[in-house]
């Protein structure tokens, strides 16, 4: 080593090394401000727009016993003579008015949109958390294990993008009413649909993960751990997991949309929510019997409201894939 | 094991990789199986506290061998015992561990060799969490050591260059108290200049700390200053084993002077270099007889028909029917 020229061997500070004092540190509060992602939504008006519609409905969903004017599931607040009423107008017979209108009942239609949004956006949440937690665990264990259990996991995955996964969802809540008493159907149905809509979509979280697993499994700081002789739970959940996650959610901001859309179309169909427990698509449901005796808007403003719940979280999502999708930048 | 027993003793070494196309299509297509020889009845020794370099082309299993020692292949035939324990024969988890901790490897890439989403400090320690030990001030330490700051720590890899990223990687292999370290070409991905630094860097640690290192490379001049010992391999085998001093001015095998001579040097500036007859041959269907008669200027019948085994000559050891006999050109 000696017949190397003396500049080469390092001083007691590393030339290749930026002198600390001389760099202004920006706060946390400004890193974030002048990050990529943050710039790209200020820059996006789709994106606010989005995130401003998202916010107010998820925050009228939570905050909904303090907003809605009625309770309309709690039948000694229910007047039957307030049934039919168009929004706006006074009733014929009580004189009250009703911002969006009353249902059959009598029921507040913009109360109903209320609590019905709660059933949603739990649904959607719960299902799409199930989803991806199933998805990201099945993906890592196929991507990172490989030979039969990537084989298994994956073909059941194939056979299981083959079929419709409203259909697969449909099934999956047939079997779940099947086994479930009847005393406690009303009670387990939201679980059940969460479980049928969950299960339904696992799938794309776990290709997505087995996809990128495969790729960070032959790094190098993959086989550092390996060596060391870290488990390969610890491997996957410590080491791989962290840097396969930004596709996933993406996904997960997607999947919520389609999942809201999945149990409003199942609760459409009359095996969703229960009536004592509506969610938007049973509300929809509901307005439809009306829609041709012109009580339009049962039908209508939970329609409006699932759409724009839809969209906006969609829109949110495909932002998002465009934001951190690096070649796009 | 005795004081004079070696480190790392490797025997018979031999890996063999199945590199057949699916099995539907080996039906249908009626091929037949393919094996790859990445590496083929290697022995060596690695005394303590000495540095060997292992040297061949791409392709020639230097890699694999490597990854074989740490533990992360298992060897198809042979064994590699260290300290006289054999990773993927002995059944006692102490054992294991013990072991374990004295092996450290430092990768080639050292974009790909550290979890971009870990702060330097976890990525430092992780050898040493593991095995559930004290890590308090540990990161810090090993940072000074390899002349990086304290405060460096906290940061993530992306924030430093590829020189520095190098020296985490040496920080993380100090980090367990290793006794031998295996590296696989360390400085092929950094500039000239801070190559130079990581390699002075190595070898500062090597006596500070008693470490043996198992040096990996295709890079002539690099291994000249750091071994104690070279093996040369060629196609999965070893072909020759000398002192850098020895092999550089006198290499008994043709394939060691074809790379001495091709390797450029800045005394000889200008001068035409003769690039190196043929191509590496396919390993999967690898030639009869010693494998490097076909690029060869001194085969001769023998070579295409026997493989010459791995005899002693002078101080080292050379596989060549004609050991001796090839004269350096640019000498």
């Amino acid at each position: 080593m000696s017949d190397l020229p003396d500049a080469t061997r390092q001083g007691p500070k590393p030339t290749d090394r930026l002198e600390e004092a001389e760099i202004v540190r920006p706060s946390r509060w400004r890193a974030v401000w002048d990050s990529d992602v943050a710039y790209s939504f200020r820059s996006s008006p789709v994106a606010i727009v989005a995130t401003l519609i998202t916010l107010v409905l998820v925050l009228a969903a939570i905050f909904a016993p303090w907003i809605a004017p009625t309770n309309p599931f709690d039948p000694s607040s229910l007047n039957l003579m307030n049934g039919f009423t168009p929004p706006g107008e006074p009733n014929a017979f009580t004189g009250e008015t009703f911002l969006m209108g009353t249902d059959d009942q009598g029921r507040g239609v913009f109360s109903t949109i209320l609590y019905g949004m709660r059933v949603s956006l739990f649904v959607g949440f719960m299902a799409v958390l199930f989803a991806l937690v199933l998805g990201v665990l099945l993906g890592l264990l196929a991507g990172y294990a490989g030979g039969w259990a990537d084989s298994v996991i994956m073909r059941v995955a194939d056979v299981q993008l083959t079929f419709p996964s409203i259909l697969v969802a449909l099934l999956i809540f047939g079997i779940a009413r099947g086994i479930i008493p009847i005393e406690y159907r009303d009670q387990m149905a939201i679980w059940v649909l969460i479980l049928a809509i969950g299960l339904s979509d696992w799938v794309q979280f776990a290709r997505v993960v087995r996809g990128a697993t495969l790729v960070e499994r032959n790094k190098e700081y993959v086989q550092a751990a390996r060596l060391i002789g870290r488990t390969p739970a610890a491997i996957m959940l410590r080491h791989i997991l962290p840097n396969v996650l930004s596709p996933v959610l993406v996904i997960a901001t997607i999947s919520l949309a389609l999942a809201i859309i999945a149990e409003a179309t199942l609760s459409f169909l009359g095996v969703g929510a229960p009536p004592t427990q509506p969610s938007l698509g049973t509300l929809i449901r509901i307005g439809q019997d009306f829609l041709f005796s012109g009580e339009w808007w049962i039908l209508f403003f939970p329609a409006v409201t699932l759409l724009m719940l839809a969209l906006s979280v969609n829109l949110l999502g495909d932002w998002l894939r465009d934001a951190l999708n690096p070649r796009l930048r | 094991m005795s004081p004079s027993d070696p480190l790392v003793a490797i025997r018979n070494l031999t890996r063999v990789f199945d590199v057949s196309k699916p099995w539907l299509n080996r039906v249908i297509e009626r091929l037949p199986k393919r094996r790859l020889t990445a590496v083929s009845d290697v022995s060596f020794d690695i005394p303590e506290r000495t540095t060997y370099a292992l040297v061949g082309e791409s392709g020639s299993g230097k890699s694999t061998i490597g990854k074989m020692i740490v533990g992360l292949l298992r060897p198809s035939k042979g064994n590699v015992e260290i300290e006289g324990v054999d990773l993927f024969a002995e059944r006692d988890p102490s054992v294991i561990e013990g072991i374990r901790s004295d092996i450290q490897m430092i990768f080639q890439d050292p974009f790909a060799s550290l979890n971009p989403r870990w702060r330097v400090r976890d990525i430092i320690t992780e050898p040493v969490v593991a095995r559930g030990g004290d890590t308090k001030g540990l990161a810090e330490r090993l940072l000074e050591q390899v002349g990086l700051a304290a405060e460096d720590a906290g940061k993530y890899p992306h924030q430093f260059s590829g020189g520095q990223r190098q020296r985490i990687c040496v920080a993380r292999a100090l980090a367990s108290e290793p006794r031998l370290i295996v590296c696989d070409e360390p400085t092929s991905a950094l500039d000239v200049s801070v190559q130079a630094q990581v390699l002075n860097l190595m070898s500062d640690l090597k006596d500070e700390h008693g470490l043996t290192y198992l040096f990996i490379s295709h890079d002539l001049t690099v291994v000249r200053h750091m071994a104690d010992t070279i093996g040369v391999l060629y196609l999965g085998c070893l072909v020759e084993e000398a002192a850098p001093e020895v092999l550089f001015t006198k290499p008994a095998h043709p394939y060691t002077a074809m790379l001495i001579d091709a390797a450029p040097r800045l005394d000889a500036f200008g001068r035409e270099v003769v690039p190196p007859e043929g191509e590496i041959p396919d390993p999967i269907d690898p030639p009869p007889g010693c494998a490097f008669h076909p690029r060869c200027p001194l085969a001769t019948d023998i070579c295409r028909r026997e493989r010459p085994p791995l005899a002693p000559f002078g101080a080292g050891r050379v596989a060549c029917h004609h050991a001796g006999e090839i004269e350096l050109k640019a000498a």
